[in-house]
């Protein structure tokens, strides 16, 4: 007797059609799991089984063999449960197996029968949607999730309603349309008091999608500054929030019942973060922050204390915003189109660009603690930021705007760049004087016009003018950093 | 007496050049194997120069001094003569604050707007600043190193020496391949206060190494200068002990011009900026230090404000180090 559901295992972001097969022979009772299963998937076996008990359904006394097939795929994690399950009770002619043609299942077995849901519902409900399956069963927290990708979910809680419905005794109810996934707001610009200059920094980095760099001493509110970038981004469109919503569900991120996440996502690592957690990795490839930080933002506090190696490896995302990881258990190409914002100070005990506190840093701390940025970095950087410490006089300064009227201006400048604007004859002597006087590389130069495009578009100036290529300059890598 | 053989041999023994060597057997030998000829040839394959003590091309100030070296390696496009123009020594800590380095390199600025060549070490810090601040304003600058002639030391400052080589000179007293030892350094600093008619310091610790070029320009009768720190940084210690003993007190170029007897001239650029340049310069010149600072006193945009500094910058009316702007 043979029986089989089909399922999806996730290769990187990638998801994989399965099939599970059950097989009973007559013969001392055993149950066996083959197909390149891992650990959490061979421990199915005792959920399966005490699953099917709780059920009320009848565990067979056969020798019981389960294949998943490819068998050279790994498989990974407790979702093979409901599959497993419904393989086995069809194969026992427990429910029609006719029946289980047409659709994919995933789901964790509790031992009570009940079902829980697993990470990357979404993205194995996109695999068996390219299948031409047309429902998934799964489990109700799963259902609105698996909705998103257009498959009709047969949303359950326990492993009894599953086979009520085989059988066509139920017919569970369509899953809650998908609230907008309920995010906590970012925190909001109006927080900010005085920062003037900051704040347009930070409106031309929305504005442009431009990496920023922001350096001072400790206590400034670099931090905080950092932390509001998100807010003024314009939200996710659809394409933009379905690849982001799947790329959370299948690192476990996404909250049960969420619907699509609309707002770009922020991710902060701290600096004791490994490659491997921030590229991506594991002995199969899952997604590391610079992949949960797609669409978002990617916020490096202290930037030199990450580890060299953290930093060498954002170069590949930065440049063309795809991260390639390479495991034995497969290689996996992760989208990784993030904004980096990063902070720093001036010197190891940050006290250099205080006027209240004396540097006591040596010319060889200084040189180590700013050569463990790389010109490759730094290159990748359109805007530096040297914030200065404020006197009182400015924190007692009205609070600006808030992060909502920003983030309109953002949007419409958004719709207003254009790669190509020409820049106007006085800007381009203004810059060609610039790159006279000033230490002015030639990368150098290309980031000013990028910064300057950006200027004139928040201005909805048709060219680029002088006064956008000189505010764009003042944005320069200062020569505090070109020193190091 | 052969000076490039004794430059020669001297690297080559890691010893002090000093006339005193030239008399020893050793060097007699060495003498009688140095090809002379094919050594001009190698240093000219370098781009390189020799100027002997005996040349009428020796800078006669570093001549006058009572142990000159045997020779100088040049490098750079400008003819050795400029070594011979009217030159000030700008020198001090190597971690200088920020206030320093703004204050270095105004000051070169100014002086090399002046006419008058400015020569330092090369060194992190003050040094490399006063380099800056001369060819800010065009003006010719002497690098004096402490090691071998085709080095750049240290490594960092190596664009800033080809900047340097551009229109002025690095010298040393040293050949090519030699390496920088801490000994070189007191006696780089020899040549650095020789070639000058006076040094300024800016930023000296107690015991330090700007101090010994100062030291040095007394012993040989020149004028010392000390830009007066605050009171209670370390970084002052050096430069207000100067003052105590007597060296002139530096607040602006002028004061350095008084003291060499040159006319200030007139600087064209002196006419405040228009518009909203302008208006940022007399926030600066009320006191306002950041750029929002400068918002704040004058009402304008941060988008304005951040223009209006950057072409201030560009006219060489302000720097800006650390997120401070300063006249």
């Amino acid at each position: 007797m043979l029986a089989r559901t089909v399922t999806h295992a996730l290769v990187g972001l990638d998801p994989r059609r399965v099939e599970v097969e059950a097989h009973l022979q007559r013969g001392a009772p055993t149950f066996a799991i083959v197909g390149l299963a891992d650990r959490a998937c061979h421990e199915a076996k005792h959920r399966v089984r005490s699953g099917i008990a709780s059920a009320e359904l009848e565990w067979p006394q056969r020798r019981i063999t389960v294949n998943l097939a490819p068998a050279d795929l790994r498989k990974e994690g407790p979702g093979f449960d409901l599959p497993i399950a419904l393989a086995v009770l069809g194969a026992s002619g427990q429910l029609p197996r006719e029946r289980l043609e047409g659709h994919a299942a995933i789901g964790e077995l509790a031992l009570d029968g009940r079902l829980r849901p697993v990470p990357g519902a979404l993205a194995a409900a996109e695999g068996a949607r390219r299948a031409g399956i047309e429902r998934i069963v799964c489990a109700v927290e799963s259902g609105a999730e698996i909705a998103l990708s257009g498959i009709r979910p047969v949303a359950v809680r326990h492993l009894v309603d599953a086979v009520r419905y085989f059988k066509g005794e139920h017919d569970p109810p369509e899953p809650e349309a998908a609230l907008p996934a309920t995010e906590r707001p970012p925190p909001d610009l109006a927080d900010v008091r005085g920062q003037e200059r900051a704040r347009r920094a930070l409106e031309i980095a929305a504005a442009g999608a431009h990496n920023l760099l922001l350096i001072g001493p400790p206590g400034i509110g670099k931090t905080m500054l950092a932390r509001r970038l998100p807010g003024i981004l314009p939200p996710l469109d659809d394409d933009e929030a379905f690849e982001v919503t799947r790329i959370h569900s299948i690192a476990g991120l996404l909250a049960p019942g969420s619907g699509l996440l609309r707002m770009p996502p922020f991710r902060a690592p701290h600096h004791s973060v490994s490659t491997a957690a921030v590229v991506g990795g594991g002995s199969t490839p899952r997604p590391g922050e610079v992949t949960l930080a797609h669409r978002g933002v990617l916020l490096l506090d202290e930037l030199p204390e990450f580890p060299r190696a953290v930093l060498e490896a954002l170069r590949q995302p930065l440049e063309d915003g795809t991260v390639s990881v390479a495991r034995v258990g497969g290689r996996a190409l992760f989208p990784a189109r993030f904004q980096l914002v990063a902070t720093m100070n001036l010197c190891p005990c940050g006290a250099r660009g205080d006027p209240a506190a004396l540097c006591d840093c040596t010319p060889a701390q200084l040189d180590r603690y700013r050569s463990r940025l790389s010109r490759a970095l730094l290159d990748r950087v359109d805007l530096v930021l040297v914030l200065p410490r404020p006197r009182a006089t400015e924190l007692a300064a009205f609070p600006g705007e808030s992060s909502s009227l920003v983030q309109r201006r953002v949007a419409d400048a958004r719709g207003r760049a254009q790669s190509h604007s020409q820049l106007e004859s006085a800007a381009a002597d203004l810059l060609a004087r610039a790159v006279e006087r000033l230490p002015l590389s030639g990368r150098g130069r290309a980031r000013v016009v990028r910064v300057s495009r950006t200027i004139a578009a928040l201005a909805a100036a048709e060219a680029v003018g002088p006064e956008h290529v000189a505010e764009a300059l003042s944005y320069r890598s200062p020569p505090e950093l070109q020193l190091a | 007496m052969n000076e490039l053989a004794l430059a020669a041999f001297a690297a080559a023994t890691d010893v002090h050049a000093s006339d005193r060597e030239s008399r020893t057997h050793r060097f007699a030998s060495f003498e009688s194997q140095f090809d002379r000829a094919a050594y001009l040839d190698e240093l000219r394959q370098k781009g390189l120069r020799f100027v002997g003590r005996s040349d009428p091309a020796f800078p006669p100030r570093l001549h006058a001094i009572h142990d000159p070296p045997p020779g100088l390696f040049l490098r750079g496009n400008a003819e050795p003569t400029l070594l011979a123009q009217l030159a000030v020594a700008v020198v001090g800590a190597r971690a200088c604050s920020d206030y320093g380095a703004h204050v270095a390199r105004g000051l070169a600025r100014e002086l090399a707007r002046a006419g008058i060549v400015v020569v330092s070490g090369l060194a992190r810090g003050v040094d490399g600043w006063a380099h800056r601040g001369a060819l800010d304003a065009e003006g010719f600058t002497v690098a004096v190193l402490g090691c071998g002639i085709d080095r750049d030391y240290p490594g960092a400052h190596a664009p800033l020496a080809q900047q340097i080589s551009r229109e002025g000179l690095i010298v040393s007293e040293y050949p090519p391949g030699v390496a920088p030892a801490p000994w070189r350094f007191p006696a780089r600093n020899r040549i650095v206060a020789g070639l000058a008619a006076a040094t300024i310091v800016i930023e000296a610790r107690e015991r330090s190494g700007a101090l010994i070029t100062a030291d040095l320009a007394l012993e040989e009768g020149r004028d010392v200068l000390a830009v007066p720190g605050e009171i209670t940084s370390a970084l002052s210690d050096g430069t207000n002990g100067l003052l105590r003993l007597g060296a002139t007190p530096v607040t602006c170029a002028e004061d350095v011009l008084e003291v060499l007897g040159v006319e200030p001239t007139p600087r064209p650029d002196d006419e405040p900026p228009e518009g909203v340049a302008g208006l940022a310069l007399a926030a600066i010149d009320g006191g306002a230090r950041t750029a929002d600072e400068v918002a704040l006193a004058t009402r304008l945009a941060p988008a304005e404000v951040a223009a209006a500094l950057t072409e201030l910058e560009l006219a060489g009316m302000v720097t800006a180090a650390a997120g401070h702007y300063r006249r």
